[in-house]
């Protein structure tokens, strides 16, 4: 049995999983409707306005600086496997590679993108 | 001895000694396989909760469950039924759709990583080629279930919890992901089986002390904050944010994300595990007097090292959730930018420097 055959096998598991427990609770669980029942939970006054809004720009910043180091993760796994085969002149443009990513938080740092204010 | 890999070959001559039509057979095992799959992790589940909720309770000088069957051993099927049996509120402003796909992503995500661990000698889940790799990357789908969560909620304590969970866990995942990239430099492979195998010997923890072991404790750090727990709780701080991103969900649908809650906290166990501590490799001193203590370790059976070990960093991880306060979200995001990450990527160049030395 191929690899790929399992996988799809737990994927759709999964999915039967999450898919069969909400069935069932819709058979056995109890329902009823009332107004105050459907409203957000938040401290016992009605909400006020959407909660849809804008959000701190900070989080942003850290997600940008997670895009940059995640994509250099992806590109070094390859370089990581062949390692010990690639000798010196790998390991150097690596270095070279890294230096440049360091760079970037360096600069991050000290513009202070990584402070929360 | 007791090995489970004997036990699958057997069913599978079995099946198809029995039953000519191949595509039957095929099916048949499918079907065995999810069911073996859908039993261990609930299974996991409930003695994670069981074990979650005594060992806390110790911690704190109480004796947790104990009404529900003896030592409260079936307190978490009762809990089960009743989530199951409890009304599943429908708010009115929510976005319909994702409201209920988050629970789904996050299963998925969950699910599909527990799908891809190597319990045993010859018994695991899917054995890709890119196996780590595919793991650091099926195991993120969790992030987005969370922030779709919180969104698709319209509530603000639910969107101020997806989105420091968010920060949390995709700023914390790079420092997992060059953990394990610096054992990948000393295995050479990706595949799981490949790198348990390497470790027969001694594990990779012992074969790269020194820089093995700063890669193990940051792992460690990360993967505890990427299950959302301990000193790492601030997505769904109690007594600031109600429940955080699932504040609104009730019934099986909050069961979904308590589960996974759950089940994380043993992947990541079983991922640190594999890639430092042997996966289901038995403990092995290589000398030469210590022939009759390696065939006495080797005796244990594989799957129960592993269970073992896993367990092992479970506790640890319930300890540290205990121990310490929780953070302030500008120190977690300090302590990963400023601390972890630095550590981590010299650490990758040691291990390089450390590989071809010693090599």
């Amino acid at each position: 049995m191929s690899q790929g055959e399992i996988f799809i096998v737990v994927f759709i598991t999964a999915i039967i999983l999450v898919s069969a427990a909400l069935i069932i609770a819709w058979l056995v669980s109890p329902r009823s409707t009332n107004e105050q029942k459907g409203e957000p939970y938040e401290c016992g006054i009605p909400t006020r306005g959407t909660s849809w809004m804008q959000f701190k720009v900070g989080y942003y910043l850290f997600a940008i600086l997670f895009l940059m180091f995640d994509v250099e993760t992806v590109l070094l796994f390859p370089w990581a496997v062949i390692m010990k085969s690639l000798g010196v002149v790998g390991i150097c443009s690596v270095l070279f590679f890294l230096f440049i990513l360091v760079l970037g938080l360096a600069y991050a740092w000290k513009k202070g993108a990584l402070e929360w204010k | 001895m007791l090995e489970l890999d004997k036990l699958v070959a057997l069913i599978q001559t079995f099946l198809s000694d029995n039953i000519q039509i191949e595509w039957l057979v095929k099916l048949i095992e499918y079907v065995l396989i999810g069911v073996c799959f859908l039993a261990l992790y609930a299974v996991l589940a409930l003695i994670l909760i069981l074990l979650e909720r005594k060992i806390c309770a110790y911690f704190q000088c109480r004796l947790g469950p104990t009404r529900v069957g003896p030592w409260g051993l079936i307190q978490p099927i009762a809990d089960m039924v009743k989530i199951l049996l409890k009304e599943i509120i429908r708010i009115d402003k929510t976005d319909k759709i994702l409201f209920k796909v988050a629970p789904f992503i996050v299963i998925m995500g969950s699910f599909c990583t527990f799908g891809a661990l190597q319990f045993g000698k010859g018994v695991g889940g899917v054995d890709f080629n890119v196996g780590l790799f595919y793991m650091i990357a099926i195991s993120s789908l969790g992030v987005v279930g969370i922030l779709l969560a919180g969104w698709a909620s319209n509530n603000k304590y639910t969107l101020i919890g997806a989105m420091r969970s968010g920060a949390q866990l995709v700023s914390y995942e790079l420092s997992a992901g060059i953990a394990l990239l610096t054992m990948v430099v000393l295995s050479g492979s990706l595949q799981l089986s490949d790198i348990i195998e390497g470790q027969a010997k001694a594990w990779y923890i012992f074969q790269a002390p020194i820089p093995a072991l700063i890669a193990f404790v940051i792992y460690l750090i990360a993967g505890h904050a990427e299950t959302n727990r301990g000193p790492f709780d601030l997505p769904e701080a109690e007594s600031e944010l109600t429940a955080g991103y699932h504040t609104e969900y009730s019934g099986i649908q909050f069961g979904f994300f308590y589960l996974a809650e759950y089940l994380n906290m043993f992947i990541i166990a079983a991922i640190a595990t594999m890639v430092f501590l042997g996966g289901y490799q038995p403990f092995q001193i290589n000398a030469d007097w210590a022939e009759g203590f390696n065939n006495i370790m080797a005796y244990i059976p594989t799957w129960a090292w592993f269970f073992g070990k896993v367990f092992g960093l479970v506790l640890l991880s319930l300890w540290v959730r205990w121990t310490f306060p929780r953070l302030r979200i500008d120190q977690l995001l300090k302590l990963e930018w400023k601390i972890l990450m630095p550590i981590s990527l010299v650490n990758l160049l040691f291990m390089t420097v450390w590989v071809l030395i010693f090599d």
